[in-house]
């Protein structure tokens, strides 16, 4: 067993881990937590594939920036883990789960099986050629083959953003509020 | 391989080693440069000159009573300062401090890793440095604590985009992530990239002060509003953690600005670490003095001088960056 692949199997228990740990607890705070362990993981593993900058952008922009808003969300409407979170699920919500659930293990089991199962990591790692997963290879395509998603993708983010704004705006006859609550306000509406 | 293994572990206890007591120092420096700013004296009763001050502070933090409030969340709450510490000293993983040498026979490289991503390992790690702040916030139960951390993690959020884009100008010109290429086109003063890119430096510095938390951006532990912001409620060692935590990242930053704009650990005669150490000096020192000039920015003020300030500034400073390298180009290789 060599270096490659411990570290392999160490960050994709981790990261499976990470993933269990989040969907099962109450605690909302630490469900974000197990994500970020999760997503930490996962950067591993990219790294290890060679896509470093996939990796620190991964870091970067998930847990860096997305999760951090969670969290700033979840700490805005005080969810404390001792928290009652409601009644319990009804029959039909119950049923949907499950069935959900069973479908997307259906769909993992045969994803898993159409994967060939004889290449290890270190096997996947010298497929790829040096300049996989650089900054240079990924931008190349980003910026030639990519470019029209790529640049759709940027003006769907910016319509999201507005539609937020203009979602958590106040109209005009309304009484004026402080300028601190008002932006209090639109805080909570982007997120 | 073993040999790389030893080498390479001595080199990560060197830096830490030398970066805690850097961090234990910069409470002095910051004391003294204070001290002598406003016309006092500073610490000086423990050993000469005070130079024994922050051991004597280490030992009294060590011995003091760890105070847990009732009404934390126990495994956030301990975390915090470990979250808020780590990313710190992770960010020295990549900065040069040093051209490759010889020591008793060994071929030593002047860094601990040379990752060919080397910048954006720094921003992806510092990037989680907030945590610490936001998780001890909230874990505290207490008004002062959710406040100051709520604070933080919007101030950080608002800046880590101008901060991230003030180096693009950098990477734009020099064409490599890398650290170690970075410091290599830095030869001469003439090259330093502060020349080529003043104003990507200015934004820089500014955005890492507020970054780190530290005055005129200390909005999240504003004492006259907020107590101690994030750590009011933590005593003992988690207290100093935090302090650890911050002068480790204004240690982190002010090395990734000499790194960066002020050309590493390049410079003549003296030898190549002294001149990296002295460059971190003159930032640390920055710090201090912007600490005892300015006053504090209020909220609102903080949030418009970042967004609508330093974020066009950061974009345009791109895009002329990027206009210029193309034009550039063009120029040299005839289109």
């Amino acid at each position: 067993m060599n270096l490659d692949t411990i570290v392999f199997l160490v960050s994709a228990v981790v990261a499976v881990f990470g993933a269990t740990m989040m969907i099962s607890q109450r605690n909302t705070v630490a469900s974000v937590l197990y994500l970020i362990l999760s997503l930490a993981a996962q950067a591993v593993l990219y790294i290890q594939l060679g896509a470093l900058f996939l990796g620190a952008v991964l870091i970067i922009v998930y847990a860096g920036a997305i999760m951090v808003l969670f969290l700033f969300v979840i700490m805005l409407l005080n969810l404390r883990g001792n928290q009652d979170m409601g009644d319990p699920p009804g029959p039909v919500s119950r049923f949907t789960k499950y069935l959900v659930s069973i479908l997307l293990v259906i769909e993992l089991v045969f994803i898993i099986r159409g994967v060939a199962f004889d290449t290890d990591a270190s096997g996947i790692m010298s497929m790829v050629t040096d300049d996989f997963g650089s900054v240079k290879a990924v931008a190349m395509l980003l910026f030639t083959d990519y470019l029209y998603p790529f640049e759709l993708t940027g003006v769907l983010l910016l319509v999201a953003i507005v539609g937020a704004v203009v979602v958590s705006k106040r109209e005009k006859d309304e009484t004026p509020i402080p300028a601190d609550q008002a932006s209090d306000n639109s805080d909570r509406g982007t997120n | 391989m073993l040999e790389v293994i030893f080498i390479s572990s001595i080199k990560v206890i060197a830096v830490v080693v030398v970066l805690l007591t850097g961090c234990a120092y910069a409470t002095y420096m910051e004391r003294k440069v204070l001290a002598f700013m406003q016309h006092r004296i500073g610490p000086n009763y423990a050993g000469p000159f005070g130079l024994l001050q922050p051991i004597a502070d280490a030992v009294k933090l060590i011995f003091k009573e760890d105070v847990v409030p009732d009404n934390v969340e126990r495994l956030t709450y301990t975390l915090a300062p470990m979250i808020s510490f780590v990313p710190a000293v992770l960010t020295f993983a990549v900065v040069p401090f040093s051209s490759n040498f010889t020591l008793f026979g060994y071929e030593i490289t002047g860094v601990i890793s040379d990752l060919n991503i080397g910048i954006l390992f720094v921003f992806a790690i510092t990037s989680l440095g907030v945590y610490g702040i936001l998780l001890g916030g909230w874990s505290a139960g207490s008004k002062y604590s959710l406040l100051g951390g709520l604070r933080s993690s919007a101030q950080m959020i608002s800046y880590e985009l101008s901060y991230g884009l003030s180096i693009v100008g950098v990477i734009i010109i020099a064409n490599t992530l890398s650290m170690v290429e970075l410091v290599e086109q830095q030869a001469t003063i003439g090259s330093w990239f502060i020349w080529k890119q003043p104003l990507g430096f200015l934004l820089y510095i500014t955005c890492a002060v507020a970054e780190t938390n530290r005055s005129p951006f200390d909005l999240p532990e504003a004492e006259s509003e907020l107590v101690a912001g994030y750590h009011t409620e933590y005593s003992s060692m988690r207290f100093a953690q935090f302090f650890i935590g911050e002068y480790g990242n204004m240690l982190a930053v002010s090395a990734v600005a000499a790194t960066l704009f002020f050309g590493g650990w390049q410079g003549p005669l003296l030898p190549p670490v002294i001149w990296f150490l002295i460059k971190v000096f003159c930032f640390m020192f920055l710090y201090i003095w912007l600490r005892a000039t300015l006053p504090r920015f209020r909220y609102d003020q903080l949030m418009n001088f970042g967004w609508k300030v330093l974020f066009p500034l950061a974009i345009l400073n791109t895009l002329v960056t990027g206009l210029w390298v193309l034009w550039l180009s063009d120029v040299i290789f005839g289109g």
